[in-house]
C-alpha cells in the first residue's frame, strides 16, 4: 500500500496535531462542503457510491444508514461514533484516536452537515484513557480554529463534539448499550425496533457510526465515491484497517485495500511467530467464527470471500493462532470473555454464556463427558438469535465454529484428559 | 384495525399493539415472565418468542408490533424449542427449592416448567448463589437466588410507585436485584412487588411459612382503610386471615393495593383484640357476659336521656365503620331523641352543614382521574394519605397531564408538578382565591393581580382538556373548610372542571347516606366534644388518635359520666370509659362501604368474630331492641342495608355542590406565633392499621419528628435531630426536631393520630416550640 488514507499522518513527529493535519490536506473535505454548499443527498450518494460499510462489524453500508435519519425532524438530533472499541483482537480506532483525531473530527462534522444534526457524541473505551485525552485536545483545538463549534469556517453550519469516556463494558460497544450509557444509565441494549434512527439518544433520532467509518469520510469527499470504491472489490469498498495479532512476528494495524489476499497481509506481519506452521485464523474479531489456516491462505479479506468460507469479516481484527495452540484452551478463554461480559439482561445470554463457559472449562481440565458436546452445539443453538443483542450470537459463534473445525481436538481431550497438541 | 391470524385463528386488533396483546386478546395464552400489562417492555426473558411468518428467527411477543396480514405461530415447532430453550436456562441457576418456597403452588415458574421444563435438567455445573437481602418489613427477599431477574419489581418502583428503590445491579450471571446501598424499600406501594414477582424471590414477609396457598380460601372483600375501595381477596385458615391480596378491578385498584390495604390484616389479630364484653365497675374492669353489658349499656343509657336529656348524649363513629353500623347508631341515637351522631371526627369547620346539597364525593369516577389533564390538588398528603389516587394521578402525568398543588407542605409526591403555591395553613384560602382571581382575570381580560403561582396553576387549568379540582384531607380538616370547598367549586365551574373531595376514609361518603351526621338540632363531632356530654357512645373510635382535637377529645371524656365503647380492640378507651363492647373489624361481619366515587360495595365477613366479638350491626340492634326502640328487627345486614340505601339512587344523593349564598370572604392571615401543620401518617389512621406489627416497623411509622424550616430552627438555636418540646393549651411533649426547608416560615409540622402526640391540640391553629 503506498500513500496510507487514514493513517496519512504517521510520518510526523505528532501525528496529531492540527497542524500535521492540514498539512495533509485536512479539513479539505469540510471546506469543500460548506464552500460549495454542497446538498445532503449529493453527500450521501458519493458516500453510497463508495460502497462504504460500517466498520464497527456488522458491514451496514453508511450512505443508506445517513439516509435514515428524519429530514424535517423539529428539534434535536443527535450524532454519534462508537469508538469503545472492545472486540477481542481489535485496536484499530484506538490508533485513529491516538494518531489522527482531526480525521475523525472532520470525517463527524461532514456527517452533522449532512444529517443536520448539531451535537455529536464521540464514546470512548473506558480503558483507553490516552486516546480519551488525545481527543479531547484534538477538540479543543478545532474548536479554536474553528472546524468545531458555531459558524464552522465562516459558515452558519454549528457543530460541537463531546467525548464521552464509557467505562470499559463490552457490551457498551453495542450502539444502544452505548447510548443508554451515554445517558447516564447501565450499559444495556435496547430492544428494536424502535431503531436509532427514529428512538435514538434521549429519544432522539441518532446516527451511530464506527470511528474508522467516520475517519473514510474525508477522503470519499475529496475525491468522489468512486474512487474510493475504487480502492477495493465490489461489495466491499474502499480501504480497511486490519488489526493483526496473536502468533505473528509483528502484530500490529495495517491499512490495506479491501480485498488484499490474507496470504500478503501475514507476510505484511512478518509471518508466523517462529517459522511454526499456521493452524488457525479467527478473521474478524473473537466473536467470529474461526477458520482453519489453510482455508485462510487462499481467502482475500473482504466482506463476501470471508462470509463465503464460514465466517465474518468483523471489525477486521485478524487474531493468528500457531500449531503449538491448543484449541480448547483457546476456546475457554473466549468463552470466558463472553460469560464476563453478559449484561444479564436476555435469559439464553446470562444463563448460556456461565453454562458453555463451565463445560469447555471442564473439558479443558480433563472432567469433559462425551455428551459435552453435542451439549454445546445445542446451547449454542438456543442461544443464538435468541437474544436482543448480538452478544448471545458473539458468544455462540465461537463455540460454533471451534467445534466445526476442531471437534476431534475437543474429543481427544475429553478421551485422554490432556491437549492433543 | 389491523388483521392478523395467531395459530390459525383470525383476530382483528389494534394498530399499535403487540403479538402478546393481541394473543391474549383472543384468549390464546403465551408464556411470559417479564411481560406485564402494567409495565413497560423489556423484552428480555425471551419466554415469549413465537414464530413469525417470513422472520428468520422467533421473535418476543411482547416487543413484536403486530403488521397487517402477519401469521404468528404460538405452538410451531421452532416456537416451542425457543421456549423450552429459554426454560431450560431460567432454570438452570433456580434453587429448585420448590417444596420449601413460599410461592409453591401459585409461581409463574413452577407453572410453566411443568408446560415447558424438561423431566430433569441436563446441567451438571455449579450453580449461582445470591445473598439474601434485608429490604424492610413487608417484602421479603431472603431468597434471592430464585430471582429469574425479570425486573418486573425494578420497573414498578420506576414506572408506577415513582421511586426507583430496587435495581439491577452487575452483569451477566453475577447480576442481582438490590435495593440502593443496602437501604429499605419504603414505598407505600411496595407489596405489589409480591405479586409481580413471578418466583418466589420477592414474597411476603409477614406470611412467610405460615400456610401453602393451596389450604388458604380465598373470600371477597373491600379494604376498610382509604376511600378507593380497593377489592380484596382475603386469604384465611382455620379461621384466620393470613393474607390480603389484591381483587382487580380497572375501574378501582387496577391490579394494585397499597401497603395499608395489604398489611393492616396483620393487626386483626394482635393482642390487644377486645374479645369479651368488660364493664368498669368500682373503677375495676371485670369480663361479663353480654347480656350483662348490653343492658349496663342500655341502662345507662335511658337513665341519661330521662335525667338530663338525650341532647347529653353524643354518639361518634370512625368513617372507616360500615354503612350498616353507621345508620343503626344514628337510628339508636335517634330513637333516644338525640340528634347528636357524627363520623367527621377530624373535620373542624361544619359551617357547610345544611347548605350542602348532597354528600361530598370525589365528583367523578376513579378511573377518570387517568383521563386528567390538568389538576388542582389542595391541602392534600397525597402518596401517604391515597397511595393509589396518587399512583392514578402519577400515570396521568406521565401521560401529558399538569399536577397543580396547593398546599402546606411540599412533600415529593414522585411525579412531575408543574405549579405549586405552598403556604401556611392561614394562608391557604387566599392562595386558592387567588388562582380564582386569576382565573377570573384570565377570561376577562384584566391585568393579572395574583401571585405568580396562581396565574401558572389558573393558566394550566384553563387550558381545556379534563380538568380537576380535588381537595385533600388536609383541606377537609381545614378551619375554613367550606370556603376551600366554596372556592374550589367556583374554580372548577369557571374551567369547566370536575370538582371533588378525596374522602378520608372508607365510608366517608357512606357515612352521609347512612345519615351518620347531625340534623339541624343535633351537634356535629367537633361541638359534641367542645361543649362535652354527659355519655358518649364511640364506634371504633379511639378518642385521642381519631379527633380533631385530641386534648379536648380526651378532657371530654374523661368527664363525661357514662362512656360505651365499641371496639375491636382494648385501647385507651379502658381509662375513660364505662363499657366496652367488642366487635367484629371488618373481616369478620358483613357490611358495606361506599367508596370516594360513590360505589357500594357490600361484602361478607371472612372468618369467624374472635372470641365473643360480634358484627357491631348486632350489637347495636339488640341495644336498640334493649332501649324498646321500634325498627331494630333486621335479621340480616342485607336488610339494615336496604333499609338504609334501598332504593336509593345513590347518584343523585351525592353531590359538592353548595348553597354559596354569597362570596366566601377572605380571611386576613393571623400572625401571631408557629401555626401547626398535622398530617395523620398513613399506618397511624385507624384502629386496625395502627395494630398491624409489620406496617409499624416501617420508615412511615416512626415516631414523628417536628418538622420546621431551617431558619427557624437557628432562632430557636437548634439543630436537626436536637429533642424540643411543643405545647397546645395544657399538653405538650419532646419529640425529635427536623429541617425541612420546604416548608412555609413559621409552620411546625407535628402529626397527629399518633400515640406520641396525642397530648396535643387541634391539628391547626397556634403552637409553640422551645428547647428541650
Amino acid at each position: 500500500m503506498s500513500t496510507p488514507i487514514i493513517f496519512n499522518t504517521l510520518h510526523f513527529d505528532q501525528p496529531w496535531t492540527l497542524e500535521n493535519y492540514l498539512k495533509v490536506g485536512g479539513y479539505q473535505a469540510l471546506r469543500k462542503i460548506l464552500g460549495e454548499k454542497m446538498s445532503p443527498d449529493a453527500i450521501i450518494a458519493e458516500v453510497k457510491a463508495s460502497g462504504l460499510r460500517g466498520r464497527g462489524g456488522a458491514g451496514f453500508p453508511t450512505g443508506l444508514k445517513w439516509s435514515f435519519m428524519p429530514r424535517n425532524y423539529q428539534g434535536e438530533k443527535y450524532l454519534v461514533c462508537n469508538s469503545d472499541e472492545g472486540e477481542p483482537g481489535t485496536c484499530k480506532d484506538r490508533d485513529i484516536l491516538r494518531y489522527n483525531p482531526h480525521m475523525l473530527i472532520e470525517g463527524m462534522a461532514i456527517a452533522a452537515y449532512t444529517m443536520n444534526v448539531k451535537t455529536g457524541y464521540n464514546y470512548v473505551h473506558g480503558e483507553i484513557f490516552e486516546a480519551y485525552e488525545r481527543m479531547e485536545e484534538a477538540c479543543e483545538e478545532a474548536r479554536k480554529a474553528g472546524y468545531l463549534g458555531k459558524n464552522i469556517l465562516g459558515s452558519d453550519f454549528e457543530f460541537d463534539l463531546h467525548n464521552h469516556l464509557g467505562y470499559g463494558a463490552y457490551v457498551c460497544g453495542e450502539e444502544t448499550a452505548l447510548l443508554e450509557s451515554i445517558e447516564g444509565k447501565k450499559g444495556q441494549p435496547r430492544f428494536k425496533p424502535p431503531f436509532p434512527a427514529s428512538f435514538g439518544l434521549y429519544g432522539k433520532p441518532t446516527t451511530i457510526n464506527n470511528t474508522e467509518t467516520f475517519a473514510s469520510i474525508p477522503y470519499i469527499i475529496n475525491n468522489g465515491g468512486q474512487k474510493f470504491a475504487d480502492l477495493g472489490v465490489p461489495n466491499s469498498g474502499g480501504i480497511k484497517l486490519f488489526s493483526i495479532s496473536g502468533h505473528v512476528n509483528n502484530p500490529g494495524n495495517f491499512e490495506v485495500p479491501m480485498g488484499t489476499p490474507f496470504k500478503k497481509l501475514l507476510e505484511m506481519a512478518g509471518g508466523v511467530r517462529g517459522g511454526n506452521k499456521l493452524k488457525a485464523v479467527i478473521p474478524g474479531g473473537s466473536s467470529m467464527p474461526v477458520l482453519p489456516g489453510e482455508i485462510m491462505m487462499d481467502l482475500n479479506m473482504d466482506f463476501d470471500s470471508i462470509q463465503k468460507a464460514g465466517s465474518y469479516l468483523g471489525t477486521g481484527a485478524i487474531i493468528v493462532m500457531d500449531e503449538t495452540t491448543c484449541m480448547v484452551k483457546a476456546l475457554e478463554r473466549l468463552s470466558y470473555f463472553y460469560y464476563e461480559e453478559s449484561c444479564g439482561q436476555c435469559t439464553p445470554c446470562r444463563e448460556g454464556t456461565g453454562w458453555l463457559y463451565r463445560i469447555i472449562h471442564r473439558i479443558e481440565h480433563g472432567e469433559g463427558r462425551p455428551e459435552d458436546l453435542d451439549l454445546l452445539l445445542d446451547l449454542c443453538n438456543n442461544i443464538a438469535g435468541r437474544t436482543i443483542c448480538a452478544l448471545g450470537d458473539a458468544a455462540a459463534w465461537p463455540v460454533q465454529g471451534f467445534l466445526k473445525h476442531y471437534r476431534k481436538e475437543f474429543e481427544y481431550h475429553i478421551e485422554h484428559k490432556r491437549c492433543l497438541v | 384495525m389491523i388483521n392478523i391470524e395467531i395459530d390459525g385463528k383470525r383476530i382483528e386488533t389494534e394498530n399499535g399493539s403487540t403479538v402478546i396483546e393481541a394473543a391474549h386478546q383472543a384468549g390464546i395464552s403465551i408464556p411470559h415472565f417479564c411481560y406485564h400489562k402494567k409495565l413497560s417492555i423489556a423484552a428480555s426473558c425471551r419466554m415469549c418468542l413465537v414464530q413469525v411468518e417470513k422472520a428468520p428467527k422467533p421473535l418476543p411477543a411482547c416487543a413484536t408490533p403486530v403488521t397487517e396480514g402477519m401469521k404468528v405461530f404460538t405452538h410451531s415447532e421452532q416456537a416451542v424449542k425457543a421456549q423450552k430453550g429459554v426454560m431450560e436456562f431460567l432454570l438452570v441457576n433456580h434453587p429448585l427449592d420448590c417444596p420449601i418456597c413460599d410461592q409453591g403452588g401459585e409461581c409463574m415458574l413452577q407453572d410453566m416448567s411443568v408446560g415447558y421444563g424438561g423431566g430433569a435438567s441436563r446441567y451438571h455445573e455449579e450453580k449461582r448463589t445470591v445473598l439474601a437481602k434485608d429490604i424492610g418489613p413487608l417484602v421479603s427477599a431472603e431468597e434471592m437466588s430464585r430471582c429469574i431477574n425479570c425486573t418486573r419489581c425494578v420497573r414498578f418502583g420506576q414506572e408506577v410507585a415513582g421511586q426507583m428503590e430496587l435495581g439491577q445491579a452487575f452483569r451477566g450471571e453475577h447480576a442481582e436485584i438490590m435495593s440502593f446501598v443496602s437501604g429499605t424499600v419504603d414505598s407505600e406501594l411496595s407489596g405489589n412487588m409480591i405479586d409481580l414477582c413471578p418466583v418466589g424471590a420477592l414474597t411476603s414477609k409477614p406470611f412467610r411459612y405460615k400456610a401453602r396457598s393451596w389450604e388458604l380460601s380465598r373470600r371477597r372483600s373491600v379494604s376498610a382503610h382509604d376511600s378507593l375501595g380497593s377489592g380484596l381477596a382475603v386469604h384465611t385458615k382455620n379461621n384466620h386471615v393470613l393474607r390480603v391480596t389484591p381483587i382487580e378491578n380497572e375501574e378501582i385498584n387496577e391490579c394494585w393495593l397499597s401497603d395499608k390495604d395489604r398489611f393492616a390484616c396483620e393487626g386483626l389479630n394482635s393482642p390487644e383484640r377486645l374479645t369479651k364484653p368488660m364493664i368498669k365497675q368500682d373503677g375495676k374492669w371485670q369480663e361479663v357476659e353480654w347480656q350483662t353489658a348490653l343492658e349496663y349499656a342500655a341502662n345507662g343509657l335511658r337513665h341519661i336521656a330521662s335525667g338530663a336529656g338525650a341532647e347529653q348524649i353524643g354518639a361518634l363513629a370512625t368513617a372507616n365503620s360500615t354503612l350498616e353500623e353507621l345508620y343503626l347508631l344514628q337510628k339508636l341515637m335517634r330513637g333516644l331523641g338525640s340528634d347528636n351522631v357524627d363520623f367527621r371526627l377530624r373535620q373542624a369547620d361544619f359551617s357547610a352543614d345544611g347548605k350542602q346539597q348532597g354528600a361530598p364525593w370525589l365528583g367523578m369516577p376513579i378511573a377518570d382521574i387517568s383521563r386528567l389533564d390538568s389538576v388542582l390538588i389542595v391541602g392534600s398528603f397525597l402518596r401517604k394519605d391515597h397511595p393509589l389516587f396518587a399512583s392514578r394521578i402519577r400515570q396521568a402525568v406521565k401521560k401529558g397531564a399538569q399536577a397543580n398543588i396547593i398546599h402546606s407542605v411540599d412533600d415529593d409526591l414522585l411525579m412531575k408538578v408543574a405549579n405549586k403555591a405552598i403556604v401556611a395553613p392561614d394562608a391557604l384560602v387566599t392562595a386558592l382565591s387567588q388562582v380564582a382571581q386569576a382565573l377570573d382575570a384570565e377570561k376577562n381580560g384584566k391585568a393579572q393581580t395574583a401571585s405568580a403561582e396562581a396565574v401558572a396553576i389558573a393558566k394550566s387549568l384553563s387550558g381545556g382538556g379534563c380538568v380537576a379540582v380535588l381537595l385533600g384531607n388536609f383541606a377537609q380538616q381545614h378551619p375554613q373548610a367550606a370556603q376551600l370547598q366554596a372556592l374550589a367549586q367556583q374554580i372548577a365551574a369557571a374551567t369547566n372542571g370536575k370538582f371533588g373531595f378525596l374522602g378520608e376514609a372508607a365510608n366517608s361518603v357512606g357515612g352521609y347516606l347512612a345519615q351518620a351526621t347531625p340534623g339541624s338540632k343535633g351537634m356535629n363531632a367537633a361541638a359534641m366534644l367542645a361543649a362535652p356530654r354527659k355519655a358518649y357512645v364511640l364506634l371504633n373510635v379511639e378518642a385521642e388518635l381519631d379527633t380533631a382535637n385530641p386534648q379536648q377529645a380526651l378532657a371530654a371524656m374523661q368527664a363525661a359520666d357514662m362512656v360505651i365503647a365499641m371496639s375491636a380492640y382494648r385501647h385507651h378507651a379502658t381509662n375513660y370509659a364505662d363499657v366496652l363492647l367488642p366487635i367484629a373489624p371488618y373481616t369478620e361481619t358483613s357490611g358495606t362501604f361506599v367508596s370516594a366515587e360513590g360505589r357500594v360495595q357490600s361484602f361478607k365477613g371472612a372468618v369467624k368474630p374472635l372470641g365473643e366479638a360480634r358484627p357491631a350491626w348486632k350489637v347495636l340492634r339488640v341495644l336498640g331492641n334493649l332501649l324498646k326502640l321500634s325498627g331494630f328487627d333486621q335479621d340480616t345486614s342485607e336488610a339494615v342495608r336496604d333499609e338504609a340505601i334501598g332504593g336509593m339512587d345513590i347518584a343523585a344523593q351525592l353531590s359538592n355542590a353548595s348553597q354559596a349564598t354569597d362570596q366566601p370572604a377572605i380571611p386576613t392571615p393571623q400572625s401571631s406565633g408557629m401555626q401547626r401543620v398535622s398530617d395523620v401518617p398513613i399506618y397511624a389512621t385507624d384502629a386496625v392499621v395502627r395494630r398491624s406489627a409489620p406496617l409499624q416497623a416501617t420508615a412511615d411509622a416512626a415516631v414523628p419528628r417536628v418538622w420546621m424550616h431551617g431558619s427557624e430552627l437557628q432562632k430557636l438555636g437548634v439543630k436537626d435531630g436536637d429533642m424540643v418540646r411543643v405545647v397546645q393549651g395544657l399538653g405538650g411533649v419532646t419529640l425529635a426536631v427536623a429541617a425541612d426547608d420546604k416548608l412555609p416560615q413559621g409552620v411546625v409540622r407535628v402529626a397527629n393520630g399518633h400515640a406520641a402526640t396525642a397530648v396535643l391540640g387541634a391539628m391547626f391553629g397556634t403552637i409553640s416550640v422551645e428547647r428541650a
